[in-house]
């Protein structure tokens, strides 16, 4: 392969056809040409048939420009972006669920408020812990609550968008054929 | 005679549905229909049950059947057709077991980029996912070896799915689509027109094109290039860019190096045709890429059989490279120009643009590097009584005039074949180059048979590949399918015995094989066989091959433990090859030429361990 750099989290926005099996498809080529998720996100957008996924791949910029051309090759695939480098942002939603009893309760919902996250169960001896933000957010919550011990939690995987006017992935999933000019330019 | 059974065996000359009218049609006649109006003529295949509804209603269209004996014969058939034709083959063949035959010869083709359409049967809808009998999850299996794949399981969905497979099959990089359709969806019956309307898939966009100052920067770089060459790829091909590139390189006058699925592509015979590069590319072709200052890539993909180490990999030269996917830009090799595009598109875009030039020093300097290699090619040397398979393929292109379609299987017949026969014409080559699957060549050849009717079509198969799928000879004399095959019969897997030779001690494992009497094997199909042993009876031999109306095979009984010189071993430099051994006589210097004919050839040893210094990476 011809490597130039070493590989960094690139995130990527695609549109897809909202179809029986197509995330199997993407997902299928990322295994096969070996290019690693970190994480995925898929959902229905505001238009009819149209589903919007993220996902964050360890790349570097070569094999992300494959990455995309590959993606393009799939036909329920309407158009890709590589956001990694444009003013973006990236949220993701956890939900912790904390073992914690009455004698450190307010010790933790501190925590929660300094995260400006939200309690949103509380129990006897639990308490669920919901969270909006960046990974490396999410993440730290996660550390300084682990001493109170963290019975389960779950999150969603990075949701991202482009600030300003409508994101490239967006204007392409509408265009006939999109511009794929920047995908290969020498 | 009469039969007790009914059979039928001639399709109606029936027609196609007519678009205006509406007609109450069951899903299997729509299946059949649509494949009318797409221009099929012929599909090869095998029925069961799941495909039975089908295959029922198919004697009522304008459609040869060629009943297989194995469907990876069926998937092989078409790509033969495919690659023969330049159109879209097509092959049936029912669910489950039926199914997942197919998928070497759907593998096969992806890797090739062969259009090929694959409608197989599938258990009824209300069926998926209950493991019923003869299911299997056909779409998941071939979903990373298809181009795209459809199931279908309601009958009005069966002409849009069938039209989008010959579209996506065929437009762009092609590559195999199956259509895989429940039994129910073809025993529905509906309201049917035929949709003649352009196809819509939004996410699908086969076609790219340049920009016009790229093609200006091409011809800058191809005018101050001092060692330019190019690459012709199986692309050329497919692109049936042949005449162009003929024009791009009697202007320019630059050499041409060529895959092993591009040779046809360029004349074999032109001038500057340096002929096959890579792992058993000559010395001088592999040394000029790696002196090269300029390499324009058209229509290749940098294959690690092509480049070998890709560190030293032609270090020297500045790349261009014309390619149709834009996902293979700087896959292998890192470019210095991509063009994405039809490689036709391109040549007509740039030939305007490019000056004429001359590269007289540059082609002096190869002839030079080419040096006294021709001599030694065993071509030129004497038999002595033995029979050796580069003579064979070497006559076989003499007698033939070099105008037969010849198709290959895997292995050191297929690489003598691309070494010996002079393809000068595209299309006339076909040969499993990315997958490498044994078996694939008689069928292939009955695929080809089909789309070329007037062909002298030769089969050159080792005695290893031809078992693989020897069952179809029986679909030959069931079909009266006639195609000639010589079997180079050297009682081992030789490329494997070749590897083991050279990099595994010479410990020949599982490489020994006994193959039935191949001449009775063709009398027991009703067919011609012939046997071979001297050089001088291979005239007789291919001469009376070629006048049986039959599928004749010829068992050339050739040198056991010959191998295919030169080599770069697996993952080695380019020009670090493995060279012919010297005649004894010529070691120590010079050729002396009066000394080759006679001697020369005895003082070879059929097994030297000299040879035995490389890795297998």
């Amino acid at each position: 392969m011809a490597q130039s750099e070493s590989p960094t989290l690139r995130h990527f926005v695609a549109y897809v056809e909202d179809q029986p099996g197509v995330l199997n498809r993407v997902t299928s080529l990322f295994r096969r040409r070996c290019y690693n998720i970190v994480s995925l996100n898929v959902g229905r957008t505001h238009e009819l048939g149209v589903s919007r996924m993220t996902f964050a791949v360890e790349a570097d910029e070569d094999t992300a420009r494959r990455i995309e051309a590959n993606l393009y090759k799939l036909v329920n695939v309407l158009s890709v972006e590589d956001i990694t480098d444009k003013p973006s942002l990236t949220r993701g939603l956890a939900l912790i669920k904390v073992t914690v009893g009455q004698e450190k309760r307010s010790e933790v919902l501190q925590l929660v408020e300094v995260f400006r996250g939200q309690v949103i169960d509380l129990d006897l001896d639990t308490m669920i812990i919901e969270l909006t933000g960046q990974q490396s957010k999410i993440d730290t919550l996660v550390t300084v609550l682990a001493p109170f011990g963290i019975a389960e939690m779950v999150q969603t995987g990075t949701v991202a968008m482009t600030r300003g006017e409508k994101g490239g992935a967006a204007v392409g999933a509408a265009q006939q054929p999109p511009n794929l000019r920047g995908v290969f330019a020498a | 005679m009469a039969s007790p059974m009914k059979s039928i065996t001639e399709p109606h000359a029936g027609t196609a549905s007519h678009e205006a009218e509406l007609q109450t049609l069951t899903g299997s006649q729509i299946i059949w229909d649509t494949l009318v109006h797409e221009g099929v003529s012929v599909v090869f295949g095998y029925p069961g049950g799941a495909i039975m509804p089908a295959y029922d209603a198919m004697p009522a269209y304008p459609i040869r059947h060629v009943l297989v004996r194995h469907e990876q014969g069926a998937a092989h058939m078409a790509d033969g057709y495919a690659r023969a034709s330049g159109g879209v083959g097509v092959c049936i063949a029912t669910s489950g077991p039926g199914a997942t035959n197919l998928v070497t010869g759907i593998a096969n083709a992806m890797m090739d980029s062969i259009p090929m359409v694959c409608i197989t049967g599938q258990v009824a809808s209300y069926l998926i996912g209950s493991d019923g009998f003869q299911e299997v999850d056909f779409t998941g299996v071939t979903l990373p070896i298809t181009k795209h794949n459809i199931l279908v399981t309601r009958t009005q969905d069966i002409m849009p799915a069938i039209r989008q497979a010959f579209y996506i099959a065929s437009s762009g990089r092609p590559g195999p689509v199956v259509v895989d359709i429940t039994k129910d969806a073809q025993q529905g019956s509906i309201e049917h027109r035929y949709d003649p309307s352009p196809i819509r898939l939004p996410g699908y966009r086969p076609e790219h094109h340049p920009v016009s100052r790229e093609i200006e920067k091409a011809a800058e770089m191809i005018k101050a290039a001092k060692r330019p060459i190019i690459f012709c790829g199986h692309g050329v091909i497919e692109a049936n860019a042949t005449a162009q590139l003929l024009e791009f390189v009697q202007k320019t006058n630059i050499p041409v190096a060529l895959t092993l699925l591009g040779l046809g592509g360029f004349p074999a015979t032109h001038p500057l045709s340096l002929g096959m590069m890579g792992m058993h590319g000559e010395a001088w072709v592999n040394t000029a890429i790696q002196e090269a200052d300029l390499i324009v890539a058209m229509g290749m993909r940098f294959d690690d059989r092509v480049t070998g180490n890709l560190k030293t990999y032609a270090q020297n030269a500045k790349k261009i490279h014309i390619e149709l996917d834009p996902a293979e830009i700087n896959k292998n090799v890192k470019v210095d120009l991509p063009l994405v595009g039809d490689v036709r598109d391109i040549l007509r875009m740039l030939l305007p643009q490019i000056e004429k030039r001359s590269c007289e020093d540059w082609n002096a300097h190869i002839s030079e590097l080419k040096g006294s290699s021709a001599v030694r090619e065993i071509q030129s040397l004497p038999d002595n009584g033995r029979l050796f398979a580069a003579h064979v393929i070497h006559d076989l292109w003499r007698y033939t005039q070099g105008k037969a379609l010849v198709v290959t299987d895997v292995g050191q017949h297929q690489m003598w074949e691309a070494q010996y026969y002079k393809h000068d014409y595209p299309r006339k080559l076909l040969t499993s180059g990315g997958a490498g699957t044994m078996g694939f060549a008689l069928p292939a050849a009955m695929g080809a048979r089909m789309a070329c009717p007037d062909d002298e079509i030769w089969v050159v198969v080792g005695d290893g590949g031809f078992q693989m799928t020897a069952c179809e000879l029986a679909t030959c004399a069931q079909e009266d399918i006639k195609v000639n095959v010589a079997i180079i019969n050297n009682g081992f897997l030789g490329m494997v015995r070749q590897w083991q030779q050279f990099f595994y001690g010479g410990r020949y494992v599982a490489t020994p094989i006994k193959s039935p009497d191949f001449v009775k094997l063709a009398d027991a199909h009703g067919l011609k066989g012939l046997r071979v042993t001297k050089r001088e009876e291979v005239q007789a031999a291919v001469e009376a091959a070629r006048a049986f109306k039959e599928t004749c095979i010829i068992d050339f009984r050739v040198e056991q433990e010959d191998s295919v010189y030169p080599m770069v071993p697996a993952g080695a430099d380019l020009d670090n090859m493995i060279r012919r051994p010297v005649p004894a006589a010529a070691a120590g210097g010079e050729l002396p030429s009066e000394e080759l004919p006679g001697e020369a050839i005895k003082d070879v040893p059929p097994h030297n361990p000299i040879f035995e210094t490389g890795k297998d990476h």
